[in-house]
């Protein structure tokens, strides 16, 4: 039975009814992913070419010529280990946020949890990642870097990525749907947020009374998990990731809320 | 087992008006919050608002096949809208027993560049089907839309009539308790879509309940047995199809509708009747009126009409020049030009009238933006027979007559 009310102030979540829609979760990223590849002359090769060509930049300005340190590993491999969690953030907040107005058709004209959308387009940041993480794998023979135990908690950090571009994206897509210049905001939003990571750069250069404030992007947890799980940096940055953890699980269940309590004008005004 | 499968109770739907409002710019609502303590807050006036759809109640019994009907802007779609959970009403509430399905356009996420198979299960997703259902049925929906050969081509290199059966066909295996419908029969050919009411007056047998939103009243009445009146956002009249439809109609070519503007003229009327009788029949003398007020100094006012099926290819048409000219109309003034026709040559059957206002002193000819549908009647054209669609649209005053016959024994005897 179908109970059909007006708009409600605060609406549950409906998480059994995201469940009854994965298979739709599954063919709308299936979608995505088939239609990018197909439309594109270079196909998944471009998952490589977007990580690969910002290394080759970074570690010619930072690296080479800027000498930017890279707390004693080969800056190549320290870039690059950030750059993989970042482009798996950056392609999929940005593919979420538009990916409501993206898909109005579908939303004009069909029911479905709305939440689907924005989800997908997180889910099909994941491929390119996997793909681009094949270059990693690559790579560590060939400095002769042997990632120790640490690794074992890589998912985490992964997880942490993929959780930070659906919060942020929740907020955003919803946002684009009732203010169309959101769009524009959106790369400069990524440019901006990518020097506030310790991408190019160490998180060691941030003076310590900084680091929990700048652990506030959570971001910074995934990035320098990420160069600590793989590259086996001493110092675990603990703080950092509980930090950025608190600040993802705040942004994503505001998210999650502001989403559905949008969601329900999303057919009146996109 | 008059079990009930939709009740609406007081539903209403309010819509803001003007389009500039929907969706700011986030820059202008940053400004105006700033801007807000010091200023006054002004609420927005009732005018500024519409209310779409109005304390509709209804109640539709499980297997029921209802037609909703009513002209442009009566509120059938946001209805069907607000029962597909598209978008939510205003005010009132409603219940609905059983998985709902919404045809509200056939192909909804059909994408160009994937083959027709990919299509099939990810608008069957969308739709709200299972995989595993879609499989089932795969072969069924492909020998259904007769695109066998092409079901691994991309759908971008379909004819539209292939499109729309792929799509349609799609749809037509949606196997849900409760079938919502808007206007999607209105594209394809007429062969497909008769195969096409033909599946749906099939689903409905095996006690689904649909509910049907068209314009096109003849197929309204062929596929449902119960029809629901909008007009203005409130129901008007339910009662079973023929008698509620032909009061709609009736309704409709009395009252007119709303004025429509147009640049130089607000159309206040278009009516059409026959002479003798309440509804029209083929054959009927009948008379088109076109009403019009004068928004600036008409010189030399002039009308064309057109008639149109419901799919909206053109019959005819009558330019009012070609007959007779009217005196000039000042700003403000009424006019009425109008035609008698002698004997309407239209077999029984939805057709719709559309209209060009002109002024022949300026080479002004201003389209009315919307079409006037009007019905001619069931009655006994041809001895009587019911007629199919092989008998076209066009009714023919016919005589049948046996020709001299010759013997052709005797003519070579008498040679």
């Amino acid at each position: 039975m179908i109970k059909i009310e007006p708009a409600n102030a605060w609406p549950a979540i409906g998480f059994g009814e995201l469940w009854d829609y994965r298979e739709l979760l599954y063919f709308l990223t299936w979608r995505d992913l088939k239609v990018r590849y197909k439309q594109t002359a270079l196909g998944a090769a471009w998952a490589i070419i977007q990580p690969l060509f910002m290394m080759l930049v970074f570690s010619l300005f930072f690296g080479r010529l800027a000498g930017v340190p890279s707390d004693g590993i080969p800056y190549p491999l320290f870039t690059f280990c950030a750059l993989l969690p970042w482009q798996l953030f950056a392609n999929s907040l940005t593919e979420s946020s538009n990916s409501l107005v993206r898909n109005q058709n579908l939303i004009t004209k069909v029911y479905f949890p709305r939440l689907v959308v924005p989800l997908s387009a997180v889910l099909g940041g994941i491929v390119d990642f996997a793909i681009a993480f094949l270059i990693l794998l690559a790579m560590l023979p060939f400095y002769g870097v042997v990632p120790g135990w640490q690794i074992v908690a890589l998912p985490v950090f992964i997880v942490l990525a993929i959780l930070t571009a659906m919060a942020v994206g929740l907020w955003l897509s919803a946002l684009n749907v009732q203010y169309r210049d959101v769009r524009y905001t959106i790369n400069f939003l990524v440019q901006f947020w990518l020097f506030a990571t310790p991408v190019a750069y160490p998180s060691s250069i941030i003076p310590a009374r900084w680091r929990v404030l700048y652990g506030l992007n959570p971001m910074v947890g995934v990035v320098e998990g990420f160069r600590w799980s793989i590259l086996g940096k001493p110092e675990s940055p603990g703080v950092l990731v509980l930090v950025s953890a608190i600040v993802v699980v705040t942004l994503l269940i505001g998210g999650m809320f502001y989403f559905r309590r949008m969601e329900q004008q999303f057919a009146d005004i996109v | 087992m008059a079990e009930v499968a939709i009740t609406c109770e007081n539903l209403g739907k309010q819509y803001r008006l003007g389009t500039q409002e929907t969706y700011r710019a986030l820059r202008e609502a940053i400004s105006a919050a700033v801007a807000a303590p010091f200023r006054r807050h002004k609420p927005l006036a009732q005018e500024d608002y519409i209310w779409a759809l109005e304390d509709v109640s209804l109640e539709i019994k499980r297997g029921e096949v209802v037609g909703i009907v009513g002209h442009n802007g009566a509120g059938k779609s946001t209805l069907l809208k607000i029962l597909s959970r598209i978008t939510k009403p205003t005010r009132g509430s409603a219940t609905i027993n059983g998985r709902v399905g919404s045809l509200l356009e056939v192909g909804t996420g059909f994408h160009p560049e994937l083959s027709g198979r990919e299509n099939i299960f990810l608008n069957g997703a969308i739709l709200g089907m299972r995989k595993s259902e879609i499989e089932r049925k795969f072969d069924e929906i492909v020998a259904f839309a007769e695109v066998e050969k092409f079901i691994d081509t991309p759908v971008k290199r379909y004819s539209s009539g292939m499109y729309v059966r792929l799509a349609f066909g799609v749809a037509a295996h949606l196997e849900t308790e409760v079938l919502l419908v808007d206007e999607v029969l209105a594209v394809g050919d007429a062969q497909f879509q008769k195969k096409c009411f033909a599946k749906m007056n099939e689903i409905g047998k095996h006690g689904r309940t649909i509910l049907f939103v068209s314009h096109n009243i003849a197929a309204v009445r062929s596929i449902c047995e119960e029809a629901v009146i909008l007009d203005r956002g409130r129901v008007t009249a339910k009662g079973a199809i023929n008698e509620t439809v032909d009061q709609y109609l009736a309704q409709m070519m009395v009252a007119g509708v709303e004025a429509v503007e147009t640049g130089n003229f607000i159309l206040s009327a278009v009516e059409i009747s026959a002479n003798r009788s309440p509804v029209i029949k083929t054959f009927d003398t009948v008379e088109i009126r076109v009403r019009f007020v004068a928004k600036t100094d008409i010189m030399d006012p002039g009308v064309f009409v057109s008639i149109l099926t419901m799919e909206s290819q053109r019959l005819t048409g009558l330019d009012f020049k070609d007959f007779a000219s009217a005196p000039p109309v000042r700003a403000g003034e009424t006019c009425e030009l109008g035609f008698t026709i002698e004997s309407l040559p239209l077999l029984p059957g939805t057709y719709q009238i559309e209209v060009h206002l002109k002024d022949m002193g300026r080479w002004l000819v201003e389209i009315v933006p919307r079409v006037y549908p009007f019905e001619v009647a069931e009655s006994q054209v041809y001895g009587g027979r019911k007629l199919t669609q092989w008998f076209g649209k066009v009714g023919l005053r016919a005589h049948a007559f046996v020709g001299a016959q010759e013997n052709s024994k005797a003519q070579v005897c008498s040679n």
